[in-house]
């Protein structure tokens, strides 16, 4: 392998890592605060870049603002999706609530499954993001330059968010213990929500991101990359946000340079994303940054 | 009460059985079953061939003096789901033959049902040679993937003058296993080079590692005999990647949305397949196309009009056996020659393979369009 294939390799690792690390940021996110495996985060990817696609080929609006409408949209169907499956569910045993969240996810499937059809449509993506520019023989998509920043910032967002404001402290209590939090007078069912909002937006803007590199879009797409962000959180620690960033780029790295390293091996990809779900599990259940098990009952 | 009330559900349900076994038992229709996959990874395939055999339906609707009943069930585009809607159009639904499945690996799952029920199946566009292997009720209204993997060898080495080739195969259908096969073998008899081969599977979203692999060797052609998904996203990401050269595949990648996704980067894709329209040369066909376009208002495509072909076998071999006996549909099928079909002149042969000619076609402004003929 020549130097400039394997930084193509490294370049093409890098891209696929921050998307992973992207939709694992919202996922983690949820986790942390509910202790409810949200199954249905990776379909709203799919809700975003379907509002995102009609939002532009309906009704021809500019992408600066259907993405922004795409994101918005798919954080109140976030907050409506807390309502509808999980808020009634919020006494009973955690175990309801992940069949509930199950139950959402091939919801939301088939719906619009039944809505749109099956057959995948393209993405408009804006010529912006479609340029490439090349460094040293290394051929660099823009769009594999603004996704890892965007996941940065808003990781550094959300990190002011839960550790210096009024409101990510009260995030933080609830994880700790929803009761209590309700008995010091905190709105609890507020800040899940806004924890819901924030949640699916990551999620959404995931899933543009998403569309815009892998452009097919189809009922189904969101159900590899929420697998794929699930590893990746529990890879670097779930409800843990910098670890979800660390883990997928830690997973996409590792699925690129496993096929450039062994072509052969190409077919077991997601074989091998699935082989770390297991080991971590297996040998470090708090995955790479996670915080030892807590009191939390 | 509560004893009253059973009593009343038993009722009712028992005059709703009678009632939906009512229309079955009147013999007054023929029904046709077809399986094909109407959601899923190749949905487009399913509702481009469930168009065809619609109007295939409306230009022959009777067959012995009967109504013809088409019976559809979604494959979901997988295997387990194939072989489960033969078992139901034989045992609930009764049909006397049976349409489908459009991919190979599907009808390999479903043809068994049908063999051991003694239902002749004809499948549009299912092409591995493996689907009618052995089996005498299993027939196809397509060429088969030697024929095809060699004519895109020669036509790899003849006109696009290629002496290398890095093949791109997806690992998890048997028709892209296949496929790729025979064009390897038929690349090297004819001096040709394969430089790399590596694999994907379906579903996947993301090749920029193999093609980073590919690029490497620097091929002249990628041969990648693929489904349109998969196929529309390599190339997006081999052009964003700077590989330039031009992409072979096979009849599988030939469906609209491998355009509305790959847009510029599929352009100049060159595809061994069944059928164009400016290739049309029966009667048949002119009619279907034209039927098609008036009716569905899109350009008639090659799984439509090999759906329609699958349909107008079925129905000639029923007229000529003048039974919906399934044996004897079955030496009818196997008897004909030189049916004037849509996609062309048919001749069945006694393995359920028909002889037949193929088309090459090639994107250009972001339409399929058609570039020679090449004939068995």
């Amino acid at each position: 392998m020549t130097t400039t294939i394997f930084f193509q390799q490294l370049t093409n690792g890098i891209s696929l890592g921050s998307l992973y690390a992207l939709v694992a940021i919202g996922y983690t996110m949820v986790y942390g605060i509910l202790r409810l495996i949200n199954f249905a985060h990776g379909d709203l990817l799919m809700v975003a870049a379907y509002t995102a696609i009609y939002a532009v080929t309906m009704f021809t609006l500019p992408w600066y603002l259907s993405f922004p409408l795409a994101i918005a949209l798919t954080g109140c169907i976030g907050i409506l999706l807390d309502r509808v499956a999980y808020k009634p569910l919020r006494d009973a045993p955690r175990i309801s609530l992940l069949i509930s969240a199950i139950g959402a996810s091939f919801l939301l499937e088939n719906l619009a499954l039944v809505i749109i059809g099956g057959v995948p449509k393209g993405f408009p993506r804006p010529d912006i993001f479609a340029k490439v520019i090349e460094i040293l023989g290394v051929r660099i998509q823009v769009l594999t330059i603004y996704i890892p920043l965007m996941t940065l910032v808003f990781l550094m967002a959300l990190l002011y968010i839960v550790y210096r404001t009024k409101v990510g402290k009260a995030m933080r209590a609830a994880s700790k213990d929803i009761e209590t939090t309700r008995l010091m007078g905190i709105n609890v069912d507020r800040i899940i929500a806004l924890t819901f909002l924030m949640g699916s937006s990551l999620a959404a803007a995931g899933g543009i991101m998403w569309a815009m590199k892998y452009p097919q879009v189809n009922p189904f797409m969101g159900v590899i990359p929420g697998l794929k962000a699930f590893i990746a959180a529990v890879l670097g620690g779930i409800g843990n946000i910098i670890g979800a960033v660390v883990g997928g780029f830690a997973l996409g790295l590792g699925e690129i340079l496993l096929v450039a390293f062994f072509p052969q091996l190409a077919q077991y990809r997601d074989a091998f994303a699935f082989v770390i779900l297991i080991l971590v599990l297996l040998f470090r259940p708090t995955g790479i940054m996670g915080e030892p098990i807590t009191d939390k009952t | 009460m509560q004893r009253r009330r059973f009593l009343a559900v038993l009722a009712l349900v028992g005059f709703a059985l009678a009632t939906a076994a009512g229309p079955a038992a009147a013999q007054d229709t023929i029904k046709i079953g077809a399986y094909l996959p109407m959601t899923g990874a190749v949905a487009a395939y399913g509702q481009m061939e469930w168009d065809g055999i619609q109007i295939a339906h409306e230009m022959k609707p009777e067959v012995l003096g009967k109504k013809i009943e088409l019976v559809l069930v979604d494959t979901k585009s997988d295997k387990i789901e194939a072989a489960n809607a033969v078992s139901r159009l034989v045992e609930k639904e009764k049909v006397v033959g049976i349409i489908g499945e459009a991919i190979s690996g599907n009808t390999m799952a479903g043809n068994p049902i049908s063999e051991a029920a003694k239902i002749p199946s004809v499948s549009p566009t299912a092409t591995n040679p493996l689907v009618t292997q052995g089996k005498k009720y299993a027939f196809r209204a397509c060429f088969i993937d030697p024929f095809q993997g060699e004519v895109a060898a020669r036509f790899a080495i003849n006109e696009l003058k290629a002496k290398t080739a890095a093949v791109i195969i997806d690992i998890a259908q048997d028709y892209c296993v296949g496929l790729a096969n025979f064009f390897v073998k038929e690349f090297v008899k004819l001096g040709g080079k394969v430089v790399s081969t590596t694999y994907i599977q379906t579903g996947d979203q993301d090749f920029s590692a193999q093609l980073s692999a590919v690029q490497a060797t620097n091929p002249d052609i990628i041969y990648a005999p693929n489904y349109y998904t998969e196929d529309a996203l390599m190339a997006k990401q081999a052009r964003d990647l700077g590989i330039n050269v031009p992409i072979l595949t096979g009849d599988g990648a030939q469906a609209d949305p491998l355009i509305e996704i790959g847009g510029k980067a599929v352009e100049e894709m060159y595809f061994t397949g069944h059928f164009h329209k400016e290739a049309a040369s029966t009667d048949l066909g002119k009619e279907y196309i034209k039927r098609f376009e008036e009716k569905k208002g899109k350009e008639a495509d090659a799984f439509g009009a090999l759906a329609a072909d699958a349909y107008f076998l079925l129905v000639e071999a029923i007229e000529k056996a003048g039974s919906t006996d399934g044996t004897k549909i079955r030496d009818a099928l196997v008897g004909l020659q030189n049916f004037p079909g849509v996609s062309g002149i048919i001749t069945m042969q006694e393995n359920g393979n028909p002889i037949k000619s193929m088309v090459i076609n090639k994107v250009k402004d972001g339409k399929f369009v058609y570039v020679t003929t090449i004939n068995p």
